[in-house]
């Protein structure tokens, strides 16, 4: 039974992983019922998008009174590194059916992807792929839908005179410097910040797509001023 | 905001969402991402990650204010060494907003 054993494999992969999870759902959960948004409707937000740094950038322009296509847009963009994701793990997760693989996908989160990943290229024997893989991101997925329920429901109890709000910026600060591994991505992220701190005055919070915008340039352009850096990544 | 058009939001962020997701594990056989494009989507999460955390640091009541009356840009810069130090998001909150409260208790209004 060697497809039970990698799911097991998988499953357990991700435990340590879940310590910086839970307290992440939990404080999206948190954050949700700051912004006024009923259990319910937290708990459906969580399971239909399940993707937290967009849903606390939903949070932060739901503050802001954005318009709605804004908010979409930004969310998008935000999510788009799972394209890279998905490109990257496609090979190991074939031979299934569509259904099977919508799963699979829509299970699909940075950790999930990080465990799966270093394991599918460290791995000394066999692996099937799609099973341990399967573990991996079911162990996160629940962890994460169980702890956001416990944040909705904590969220409840903490007042807003406590400025929870600026828990948003805190946590994409941590999430970019998890994102800044060379000299291509930091100039990404000086320009994309510069840029959006000039751009702030522009109506409907358009300034955001603009400065992700040219942050990406700006990144691209380094690498390809300066190859030998980028094949390094 | 409705109770309908918050879960049209949710909905049209599951479902595009979901496509990024879905979509090269689908493809996988018949469109390779080119190259061009998977190398541009590297720079995606740095930017504009710190395109929303310079103007919420930057701008805390929507003008901008870099004196030393702005706790959340002193609170922020404060919070930015321990997530360069640890890149960790619980400990990168705890110390930003315990930061945020001591300095609006020591120097608020």
């Amino acid at each position: 039974m060697r497809m039970n054993k990698d799911f097991v494999a998988g499953a357990r992969g991700s435990l340590p992983i879940l310590i910086g999870v839970i307290p992440f759902a939990m404080i999206t959960g948190v954050a949700a019922v700051s912004v006024g948004l009923t259990f319910f409707e937290t708990v459906g937000m969580s399971v239909l998008v399940f993707a937290g740094a967009s849903q606390m950038v939903v949070f932060q322009l739901m503050t802001a009174g954005s318009p709605w296509i804004i908010m979409v847009l930004t969310a998008w963009v935000i999510n788009v590194r799972f394209t890279m994701y998905s490109a990257t793990l496609a090979p190991y997760l074939q031979k299934l059916s569509t259904w099977q693989k919508a799963l699979l996908a829509y299970m699909l989160s940075d950790q999930a992807f990080g465990v799966s990943m270093s394991h599918f290229v460290t791995a000394k024997e066999e692996v099937n792929h799609r099973w341990y893989y399967f573990g991996s991101a079911l162990v996160i997925w629940v962890a994460w839908q169980i702890s956001a329920i416990i944040g909705a429901l904590l969220g409840s109890l903490v007042p807003a005179s406590w400025g929870f709000d600026f828990a948003f910026p805190l946590s994409f600060m941590a999430l970019m410097f998890a994102a800044l591994r060379d000299r291509p991505t930091v100039i990404a992220a000086l320009t994309g910040g510069l840029t959006a701190v000039l751009a702030k005055g522009l109506p409907y919070n358009t300034g955001l797509v603009l400065a992700t915008s040219l942050g990406i340039a700006a990144g691209y352009l380094a690498e390809s001023l300066n190859p030998q850096q980028g094949a390094a990544q | 905001m409705s109770t309908v058009s918050i879960w049209l939001l949710f909905l049209a962020i599951g479902l595009g969402t979901f496509t990024l997701r879905f979509l090269f594990i689908y493809l996988f056989g018949k469109i390779e991402m080119p190259d061009w494009l998977r190398r541009a989507l590297r720079f995606v999460p740095a930017a504009a990650l710190a395109a929303l955390v310079f103007p919420a640091l930057t701008h805390p009541t929507g003008h901008l204010d870099l004196s030393l009356q702005n706790f959340r840009l002193l609170a922020g810069l404060g919070g930015a060494i321990v997530a360069w130090r640890t890149r960790n998001v619980l400990f990168t909150i705890l110390f930003g907003m315990a930061l945020l409260w001591i300095l609006e208790a020591a120097f608020g209004i």
